[in-house]
């Protein structure tokens, strides 16, 4: 199947301050579901309506597994397939429902020698769903 | 106003760290790439190293990963039912000493994850979960409470460190609880979308916000995509100003929601406008009220990410800070 790789991001490339490629994830009831059911998280306020609105939510909520995920799929869309992410540090906000637009933005914190740290944060229109901290290897390249 | 909480001692709290909560959860099966592929499609992601085993390669890596961020997937109970919390273990001790103390509510707050080692298909994940510290008392935005840390470690079969993840959750006293006397349950909430969003951003402002169409200029309430006169879909939200007529109104009586005080007044309002509105009046007597009467908006804030709108009888002193 191989399309061509996306080439590894290099070392010197990456700038303290450089921004990340915005990431905007539109979420409806199918994404809510199905990435609960993808992390084996059978909680009902993420899959059923009445639980959720039972439970004093509006609706159905994102788990904080897929959350993490689209963290990690922000980073590595931006710096490759060659990287390796280390660490994922996140502070949960407000809980993203169907009909949000989840949009997530970052920048370089940290550069030295391809170990890079990102400061992000992901927001809907009510605020701040998701804020933290990742740390990858670039891997340029190179076998690690 | 706090719900009265009790002071908690290091000497109670501190025995906990370092204390295991529970047994060991080992994944039932090994790390499989349909279970990673059904999880890269929910996600969107893409990166082909998750299922494409030359891309892995190319990138210098044995074989296709799993993704890092699956680390807990693995070991997630599922649809089993847990056996495996015991109803004495150390985390059940400390939920039930912080519950005691006034502490009954919880909220997660931090996740973070290490990844130490790609997991790869055919590696079998166990987790172990041990309390790490709990925080001394804390007052924060949501009320007064203690932070617990804990920190599961996941291995393979030969027992070496995949990664590892910390989850700080805060177990707190909601602040401005009624006594249990006067508990109530937290009335329904509406059911939010995006055509009626813009009405609940509005009552958050402060603002009664109606529907007037771009094409023919009518009001509209209850939010629509549509206009029901010439049908066009373009529309912007408007702030009345709240004051209008009672048009008429009910008494409910029966049956009785537990959210809501009874005898309950329910008045359907002609706003000065020229729409008609229904809202509740739940600070009036019965007696008080009758057709024709002037009434004014209020809202209420329902927790910090609703607010509803009310009426009261005009003029009138405003019913309350909130």
């Amino acid at each position: 199947m191989s399309e061509p790789l996306q080439p590894a991001l290099q070392a010197t490339q990456v700038s303290v301050g450089d921004e990340l490629p915005l990431l905007e994830i539109p979420i409806d009831r199918t994404f809510v579901i199905s990435t609960a059911m993808a992390t084996r998280d059978y909680q009902d306020v993420h899959h059923d309506h009445e639980a959720a609105v039972q439970r004093g939510a509006p609706d159905i909520f994102l788990n904080i597994l897929t959350t993490t995920g689209l963290v990690n799929r922000f980073i590595t869309d931006w710096a490759g397939p060659h990287a390796r992410i280390k660490k994922t540090a996140i502070r949960l906000g407000l809980p993203a429902h169907p009909g949000d637009t989840l949009t997530l933005t970052g920048s370089v914190t940290e550069s030295a020698d391809g170990s890079v740290s990102v400061l992000l944060d992901g927001s809907t229109a009510r605020g701040s769903h998701v804020s933290g901290t990742v740390s990858l290897e670039l891997n340029g390249g190179e076998q690690a | 106003m706090t719900t009265e909480t009790t002071p908690l001692t290091r000497e109670q709290l501190d025995p906990f760290a370092g204390k295991s909560c529970g047994p060991d959860r080992q994944s039932r099966d090994p790390i499989a790439q349909s279970d990673i592929r059904s999880w890269v499609e929910a996600l969107g992601d893409t990166n082909p190293i998750y299922v494409d085993e030359a891309s892995a390669k190319a990138t210098g890596r044995s074989s296709i990963i799993a993704p890092p961020a699956m680390l807990q997937v693995w070991s997630m109970a599922g649809l089993l039912k847990k056996p495996a919390s015991p109803p004495h273990g150390a985390r059940q001790e400390l939920i039930a000493l912080l519950a005691e103390a006034g502490f009954t509510s919880v909220v997660a707050t931090n996740c973070e994850q290490e990844y130490i080692r790609e997991a790869v298909p055919g590696d079998i994940i166990t987790a172990s979960e041990v309390i790490e510290s709990v925080s001394d008392q804390k007052d924060t935005a949501l009320g007064r409470g203690h932070f617990v840390t804990t920190l599961i470690t996941f291995t393979d079969s030969d027992g070496a460190i995949i990664g590892n993840q910390r989850w700080r959750l805060f177990r707190f006293a909601p602040p401005n609880r009624k006594p249990a006397a006067e508990a109530r349950p937290p009335r329904p909430r509406p059911a939010m979308n995006r055509d009626n969003a813009f009405f609940f951003e509005g009552t958050l402002a402060q603002e009664l916000r109606i529907q007037r169409c771009d094409g023919c200029g009518t009001l509209r309430h209850p939010p629509s995509p549509a206009c029901g006169t010439c049908q066009s879909f373009d529309w912007t939200a408007e702030a009345m100003s709240g004051r209008g007529t009672i048009h008429s109104f009910v008494v409910n009586h029966h049956p009785q929601v537990p959210a809501f005080n009874y005898p309950l007044v329910v008045a359907l309002v002609d706003l000065e406008e020229g729409v008609r509105f229904v809202a509740e009046m739940p600070d009036a007597e019965p007696d008080d009220v009758s057709i024709g009467l002037p009434v004014e908006v209020r809202f209420r804030q329902q927790g910090d990410d609703l607010a509803l709108p009310y009426f009261v009888l005009a003029p009138s002193q405003p019913a309350g800070e909130r």
